[in-house]
């Protein structure tokens, strides 16, 4: 029975090794476009409230362009002017930081070999365990749906530079603008764009929180053990 | 592993702590202010690379133009100065070669062309008008402006004040209009004219103006001055 006796002891070093690794550029691209898109998210409802699209405002005080009241003070200006210069000045970092994200995923193969392969059926699967809170987790691991939530973040931080060239030079970038509909169908589009993003934040963050160790990983870089809990915890 | 629900409520709760404390005084800091204003002027430098002088701003059919166009200022139209066409004169400065006020009727008897264009506010609203008057072009060359100077700058009746790169002056589509809707400029709306600039935001179409100069020294603009952005081209 010394056949047994290996592969159990294979299963429990396997177990052991879980292991989560991030590259220095993923970790610093991350961040970045963390930051920059903090940024672009406070300083665009700011904006967003000098001319809403919808009958509702954001609350001022979680806006990002300075007291209004000192605005208006001594500018006559209800604030936006900050505002757009936060949103004007992220953009670019948000740009470049996504596209060196983009093209490191693509060119050492993170993206091919940890967020693929991936489909509906494995989604679903995946979902309705996660749904019911009994999805497994594994570091250095992803599972179907956050293969989907990452491909379309991804696909969402595109589409927000895209429709946000055809709002910031309608004239220069037209006819860009008729892919959203016009010029206020990009600005529709660019706010359903944002709400998908503060939809993938929740859900990314919540999950950060349940699993702190993917947040270590994302700082220094690498992180052994379990999802949860400590490394000598059994796995069924 | 289970997710525990508890550890999610409690990281979520000092999460939204997190974003309240960083609050909003971070903008009014000097040297964020800095920062923010040396990201503006690189916008200003990458957006007079983006113009375009040939390309044109998308034009609309005549139906498409609102009769009744938003008034916007920071002051009421009942506030807006009135001018009389006896009284107002058009005072030329700087790097121009013949440098004679203008009369009204001397302005209106400039040949003149139609655009059915469409105004976008930096608040991000929009909306298409019909204007006519004369392409600024054709006025420099009347006035023997120095078109090789950087910058146009205009004074206006109602202590506004703007300016504008020369290339996007001397596009085709930079005109000085004298109507709108097909009906003389109203008062509210800049009477006797209106700089109207489809390539650039609204608070770059100075309305009442009451002089033009050229100059190789960027002038100021009333919403710059506040923390606008200079080129705000579109």
């Amino acid at each position: 029975m010394s056949d047994t006796t290996e592969t159990d002891v294979v299963v429990v070093e396997a177990a052991e090794l879980e292991v989560l690794e991030h590259a220095w550029p993923v970790r610093l691209t991350h961040w970045v476009m963390a930051a920059s898109i903090i940024i672009m998210i406070g300083s665009g409802w700011r904006i967003y409230n000098a001319s809403p699209i919808f009958p509702f405002s954001f609350p001022v005080p979680i806006t990002l362009g300075g007291d209004v009241d000192v605005a208006l003070t001594w500018h006559n200006d209800p604030g936006v002017a900050s505002a757009i210069q936060w949103h004007f000045a992220a953009m670019w970092l948000l740009a470049v930081s996504y596209l060196l994200f983009v093209l490191w995923g693509a060119l050492s193969g993170h993206f091919w070999r940890d967020f693929l392969p991936v489909g509906p059926a494995s989604f679903l699967r995946d979902f309705i365990a996660a749904a019911r809170f009994k999805l497994e987790h594994h570091l250095g691991e992803y599972n179907a749906v956050q293969k989907v939530f990452y491909w379309g973040a991804l696909a969402l931080v595109l589409l927000m530079l895209v429709s946000g060239v055809a709002i910031w030079k309608p004239v220069q970038s037209y006819p860009l603008e008729l892919l959203f509909g016009g010029f206020q169908g990009a600005r529709i589009v660019h706010f359903l764009g944002m709400a998908g993003i503060c939809g993938f934040i929740v859900v990314h963050v919540a999950l950060v929180v349940l699993v702190p160790k993917t947040f270590v990983a994302m700082v220094v870089g690498r992180v052994t053990g379990h999802a949860h809990g400590s490394s000598t915890e059994h796995r069924p | 592993m289970s997710l525990d629900r508890r550890a999610l409520l409690r990281g979520g709760m000092s999460l939204g702590a997190l974003t309240l404390l960083t609050g909003c005084d971070l903008s009014d800091n000097d040297a964020v202010q800095g920062l923010l204003a040396r990201f503006s002027a690189w916008n200003d430098r990458v957006q007079a690379a983006l113009f375009n002088p040939n390309k044109l701003a998308p034009t609309f059919a005549d139906s498409a133009a609102v009769k009744d166009f938003r008034y916007n200022a920071w002051y009421g139209p009942e506030n807006a100065p009135a001018l009389s066409a006896a009284d107002y004169r058009l005072n030329l400065a700087g790097l121009i070669a013949n440098k004679k006020p203008w009369t009204v009727d001397q302005l209106y008897a400039l040949p003149q062309e139609s655009q059915v264009t469409r105004h976008v506010c930096v608040e991000g609203w929009s909306m298409i008008g019909k204007w006519t008057g004369a392409p600024l072009r054709t006025f420099f060359e009347r006035i023997g402006a120095d078109t090789t100077a950087r910058y146009v700058g205009f004074e206006c009746a109602d202590g506004y004040y703007e300016s504008m790169d020369m290339a996007t002056a001397l596009h085709p589509q930079t005109i000085m209009a004298f109507k709108l809707s097909d009906e003389i400029l109203p008062r509210k709306y800049g009477y006797p004219f209106k700089i109207r600039v489809p390539t650039k935001l609204g608070f770059k179409n100075p309305k009442f103006v009451t002089t033009i100069f050229v100059t190789n020294q960027r002038p100021h603009g009333f919403w710059t001055d506040r923390g606008y952005n200079w080129y705000s081209g579109i």
